[in-house]
């Protein structure tokens, strides 16, 4: 009865002659951690921005459902109605923080369509009508949340630009979850983060998946994956090689070639943890 | 080979190439026809004075590492003397028709009618990064809109104001749908067409505008009800208030006219700025990608930012059509567009205070030396080159955040985004 939150179906992507997707099919379950790897190259970053609409898939479907049962075909859907419509939320592989506005700002600015429901309640608020006043008190006390849980309130009122890098990293995701969002898709979140950071992010998703909140990962970071993901889809070339749980992935000796190469069939049996410092760590 | 030394070579290099023809030759009429004379003495004067004054410029300047940390302190003085000069300018302002003759307040009109040109186009420029390069359009469709309206239907001034905008800002949208999904150049490059063709549509419909003979005998504003002339009648301001008629009162009431019409400009941006709305116009022009997957419907915040913007153009219009009494497509060419984009690029980005200086710098300062004649082209340039220079950023950069937990902190300019369309 309990559908898959986000349904991948013969998601194709090419661009040009280059195809980047093929035929890839996954499913990513509610209130999971689904961790997407692969080495570089292998078109993560492409079934991301297919599924938060930067792209227009060639062909396949990517069916997302909300626990009340709506269900948003998100290929047809432009990108600010994922955001907004299908609550999908992303942050980026380098980081997109708005430079030039403060840490509360940012985490304004992505409240923007609870604080403005269309045009006219915009320009209502500039003469203090259409309770744009109250939804803002709402919107900073949200903000301050966050804030308090990336322990980053001290610097509220700080140029997001200023922040040291690892900052940058979790004030992303505290701006892609002030869009309340029910997916949350993380393009390589522990990239240039030292080990201490990466524990602290590892930490902050379980949080947000404790609060209900399903999330997607791409990561090289294969200390966070292992421990953080229920589940994770291996992919190489575009297409898919593995799907299943940590322990599952982590003997699969499909995996093990995609990211040793092709060359190991003398020794198959290469186990990944006990490569833990390996090639797989060291891809990040 | 000393770096410096090298440098000043190859600007003496470059200034052989340029001033070779130029200088180095010289034509001479004669009986039998022109004939060349070699200069090499003057051009070897040329070269040398390039060569060693690049040196002397060079060294100097690896002399002071401290220049650009001094400038920004020059930039904070700045920006700290904006919080009483604000009050001062806006007490001189409201002043001025008293202090001043017929004359100044002449100038104050032109001034603040570019303040509020500048003011409606930071909203576009500014806050969103949309780089527009045919507002003047806006300015025609707001001042041909009262014109018509007047001429046709015989409404009044305060009537046709808000009419004015709202035309404004209906053709703001329509120019933006097509084109707001071209980004930088382009962008530029198509407003700059916009601009063109309302102004050779004007010229040349003839039939409805009058085409390059424009409209005359626009009507004034009236205060309300009350007309300015030396008629006396109980329906003049003269006569109604027993004053003896002088036409200064018209032209000072026109003054305190546009003036309210910049101060509602400021008021509306400063409050939009501190609203969802302006704070995503900001968040465009920091990064328009983020904006998207945070589910900013970008296409219509951007058609808001072009139709406010617009729409002040039209007032700012409306308001030279009835100061004038008569407009011709003359008045908005592109040159028009171009002064008040340079009003909002020195005054710097988004910054209010910075682009009423610029506007009083640009217009006023255009006007105060006009005596010079010819010349003041040449110190007007000069003039923008070195504010250029000396403050890439404009003249107050920065940005003030729209809310804060504690205190308000200025931003340094060098992490707020210009915008790429």
């Amino acid at each position: 009865m309990d559908s898959p939150l986000l349904q991948v179906t013969d998601l194709t992507m090419r661009f040009g002659g280059l195809t980047a997707v093929n035929a890839l099919s996954f499913e990513a379950r509610r209130g999971e951690i689904t961790s997407v790897i692969g080495p570089n190259g292998a078109g993560k970053t492409t079934v991301f921005n297919c599924i938060t609409g930067f792209y227009r898939p060639t062909s396949g479907g990517i069916a997302l459902t909300h626990p009340d049962g709506a269900v948003f075909q998100l290929q047809t859907l432009p990108g600010h109605r994922i955001a907004r419509r299908a609550r999908v939320a992303r942050t980026f592989q380098n980081i997109r923080l708005f430079a030039g506005m403060t840490v509360l700002e940012n985490l304004l600015v992505a409240q923007h369509n609870a604080l403005m429901p269309n045009v006219a309640s915009g320009l209502l608020a500039v003469f203090g009508l259409g309770g744009h006043g109250a939804a803002e008190v709402i919107a900073i006390d949200r903000a301050r949340g966050w804030l308090d849980r990336i322990n980053l309130l001290p610097r509220a009122d700080d140029p997001a630009g200023a922040l040291p890098y690892g900052d940058q990293r979790r004030l992303e995701i505290a701006r892609a979850m002030c869009t309340a969002p029910v997916l949350l898709c993380l393009d390589e979140p522990a990239a240039g983060l030292n080990p201490r950071e990466s524990d602290a992010l590892a930490e902050l998703l379980k949080t947000i998946q404790a609060d209900g909140c399903s999330v997607l990962l791409i990561e090289h970071d294969m200390g966070v994956v292992m421990r953080i993901s229920d589940h994770i889809v291996v992919l190489d070339h575009g297409q898919r090689i593995s799907d299943g749980d940590p322990a599952h992935v982590r003997a699969d000796p499909n995996v093990i070639a995609a990211y040793l190469g092709e060359g190991d069939e003398d020794d198959p049996d290469v186990p990944l943890a006990a490569a833990s410092d390996g090639p797989l760590a060291a891809a990040s | 080979m000393n770096p410096i030394l090298k440098d000043a070579g190859i600007s003496a290099l470059v200034a052989l190439g340029l001033f070779g023809p130029m200088i180095g030759l010289k034509t001479e009429a004669s009986a039998t026809g022109l004939f060349l004379v070699p200069r090499p003495l003057a051009l070897a004067a040329a070269v040398a004075a390039v060569f060693f004054g690049r040196l002397v410029l060079l060294t100097w300047r690896g002399r002071r590492p401290g220049r650009y940390r001094a400038n920004r302190g020059l930039s904070e003085a700045l920006k700290r003397s904006g919080r009483f000069l604000t009050p001062v300018l806006l007490a001189f302002a409201v002043v001025l028709p008293f202090i001043s003759g017929r004359y100044g307040i002449d100038l104050g009109i032109l001034v603040l009618t570019y303040v509020m040109l500048g003011w409606g186009l930071n909203i576009v420029v500014g806050l969103a990064g949309l780089l527009d390069l045919g507002y003047v359009a806006f300015y025609a469709v707001g001042a041909y809109s009262f014109a018509l309206l007047s001429q046709t239907f015989g409404l009044g001034f305060w009537t046709c104001l808000p009419l004015a905008g709202l035309f404004a800002a209906t053709w703001g949208v329509m120019l933006g749908f097509p084109v707001l999904r071209l980004r930088g150049d382009y962008l530029a490059i198509v407003t700059l067409a916009f601009g063109e063709i309302i102004r050779i549509v004007l010229l040349n419909a003839t039939s409805i505008t009058g085409g390059p003979n424009g409209i005359a005998g626009i009507p004034r504003p009236t205060l309300f009800g009350l007309q300015f002339s030396a008629a006396g009648g109980p329906d003049t301001f003269s006569g109604f208030f027993g004053l003896e008629y002088s036409p200064t009162q018209r032209v000072a009431f026109l003054y305190y006219v546009i003036l309210g019409l910049a101060l509602l400009t400021n008021w509306v941006t400063l409050r939009l700025r501190r609203v969802a709305l302006g704070r995503a116009w900001e968040a465009l022009r920091e990064d328009e990608i983020a904006c998207r997957s945070l589910g900013i419907n970008v296409t219509v915040t951007k058609l808001t930012a072009f139709a406010i913007g617009a729409a002040f153009g039209g007032f700012a219009g409306a308001f030279f059509a009835t100061r004038n009494a008569f407009i011709s497509p003359e008045s908005f060419t592109f040159i028009e567009s171009a002064i008040v984009l340079a009003i909002v690029v020195l005054g710097g980005l988004g910054s209010q205070l910075g682009t009423a200086l610029a506007a009083i710098v640009m217009i006023g300062g255009f006007e105060v030396f006009r005596d010079l004649a010819e010349y003041r082209m040449l110190l007007f340039g000069t003039a923008l080159v070195l504010i250029m220079i000396l403050r890439p950023r404009g003249l107050v950069s920065g940005r003030t955040p729209s809310v804060a937990l504690g205190r308000r902190r200025e931003i340094s300019a060098e992490l707020v985004a210009e915008g790429r369309g």
